[in-house]
């Protein structure tokens, strides 16, 4: 679990341990040596993020660890949005692991935050999507959402005034812009799922020279 | 489609969930981890609690009883009291909690919710505001105002103006409770929950007065996102305590609202 000073790590901590996990908080890439499945956890800005990533050398080593030797990758909120190339919050150039942008919700039409309980409709086949219920309700709190370029890293869409990607997924990397581990036994069995995929079902992508 | 939310909501003293009628005469209600998890065993949708001790004895909510809390509850865990600065946001949502609820302290430093909603993002920054109805005059238009320290000091703020306001300082929602109603049963205050509604972009919570299923449907009617509920679920006190199954269903088949349904929220641990 990458642990920077904004993001909620902690709760993700108490879910994984719930199921039986072996987890553990990593605040520098140096501590990684045995670690075989990331999770970035958040709820900071998209800007903020970025930089305490950069600050802290997750950047190179997560596009070594996760783009290049394929461990497999799940992002959770602001761990989504920080995978497309370029979010609006904060102008934040991003991770670009998958390309598409991240776009404000129309504020003068919606209350936002994006804030409570919505259905997730499954919309890929990938492994990870596999796992989740025809229409279950996960709990969201976000302002901005994902406008993925590429409809086949969809892998789940939610209604809120637009239908915007909920879920993502592309060979080992995972993505929900709920919260994953506060979504109750919904969230808990998709986390489970990532936890225990076999890594050869997740076959990377060859990321492009 | 949101649903509506339907939060549980406690008191904390020394790890102890105790209950108050109008802010007073404390009954012993049980372990606050163990309250908690029986919630979200239930299906509660979001859970909440006050140290109601921290601020009178100024320190921080015990963190022993946030990751206690926490630690149990796979639902958003928003927790109240002591919060002074940056520094007691940072221990409480460390501890494990999502989002903190500010208060008194927002009356009285009204720069917190914009430093912490810079720091930690509106969607934590739960502004809570206690309100009594009264006299319409020049200084209370809304005819509502605000109180802190334990609905005891009177603040002179119009509550409509202050959840405005609360709104442009960076609060992510906004907790709307009736001190008139607290503890009553007799339902939430529905005119001022409407009104800040209304006059806000960010969601409301409807807290305060709830008694039956009925009481938390007519919250929703009035255009709260969320209603907070207490006694109806746990209180010696009551006749009868609800399950939140059966608020689901009021919601759900008495009014057409939409619920997250308590087959896929009830967890059998």
């Amino acid at each position: 679990m990458i642990d920077y000073r904004t993001g909620n790590a902690q709760s993700v901590l108490f879910a994984l341990r719930h199921l039986g996990l072996d987890a553990r908080l990593i605040a520098t890439p140096q501590e990684c040596a045995d670690v075989d499945r990331y999770i970035l956890p958040g709820v900071g800005a998209a800007d903020v993020t970025m930089a305490s990533l950069a600050e802290r050398g997750w950047v190179e080593h997560l596009t070594t660890r996760v783009r290049a030797e394929g461990v497999p990758f799940l992002g959770v909120c602001v761990g989504l949005q920080v995978l497309f190339e370029h979010s609006d919050e904060g102008d934040a150039a991003c991770l670009g692991w998958l390309p598409g942008e991240v776009v404000e919700f129309r504020r003068d039409r919606l209350r936002v935050p994006h804030m409570g309980w919505n259905a997730v409709v499954p919309r890929s086949d990938h492994p990870f999507a596999r796992a989740l219920p025809a229409a279950a309700r996960f709990y969201f709190v976000n302002s901005y959402h994902a406008l993925p370029s590429a409809e086949a890293d969809v892998a789940g869409v939610t209604e809120y005034g637009v239908e915007f990607a909920s879920v993502v997924a592309r060979g080992n990397v995972m993505a929900t812009q709920f919260h994953i581990e506060k979504s109750g036994p919904p969230g808990l069995a998709l986390l489970s799922r990532f936890a225990r995929l076999p890594a050869q079902e997740l076959v990377p992508e060859v990321p492009a020279c | 489609m949101l649903t509506t939310r339907v939060i549980a909501c406690f008191d904390v003293k020394a790890g102890r969930v105790t209950k108050a009628r109008r802010f007073q005469d404390n009954i012993d209600v049980g372990d606050a981890a163990e309250v908690a998890r029986r919630m979200y065993a239930d299906g509660i949708d979001e859970v909440v609690f006050y140290d109601i001790a921290a601020s009178p004895e100024r320190r921080r909510a015990d963190l022993e009883t946030v990751r206690a809390v926490a630690e149990n509850i796979f639902v958003p865990l928003t927790v109240g009291g002591g919060v002074r600065d940056l520094e007691d946001m940072h221990a409480v949502l460390g501890a494990g909690a999502e989002k903190i609820s500010i208060d008194s302290m927002a009356v009285r430093d009204p720069s917190l919710v914009t430093a912490g909603s810079k720091e930690f993002g509106r969607q934590c920054m739960v502004l809570s505001m206690q309100v009594k109805r009264v006299e319409r005059t020049g200084a209370i238009p809304s005819g509502y105002q605000v109180f802190i320290d334990g609905a005891r000091v009177a603040t002179g703020m119009d509550a409509l103006e202050w959840a405005c306001r609360g709104e442009a300082l960076g609060a992510g929602e906004i907790v709307v409770n009736s001190i008139d109603r607290d503890g009553t049963h007799t339902g939430y205050d529905l005119e001022i929950t409407h009104a800040v509604a209304d006059a806000v972009r960010v969601p409301v919570i409807a807290s305060g007065g709830a008694g039956t299923p009925e009481h938390v449907a007519q919250a929703f009617l009035a255009g709260a996102s969320a209603a907070i509920v207490s006694s109806m679920l746990y209180s010696p006190r009551l006749e009868r305590n609800y399950t939140v199954d059966d608020i689901k269903r009021a919601l759900s088949d008495g009014h057409g609202l939409p619920v997250r349904p308590t087959a896929e929220a009830a967890s059998t641990r």
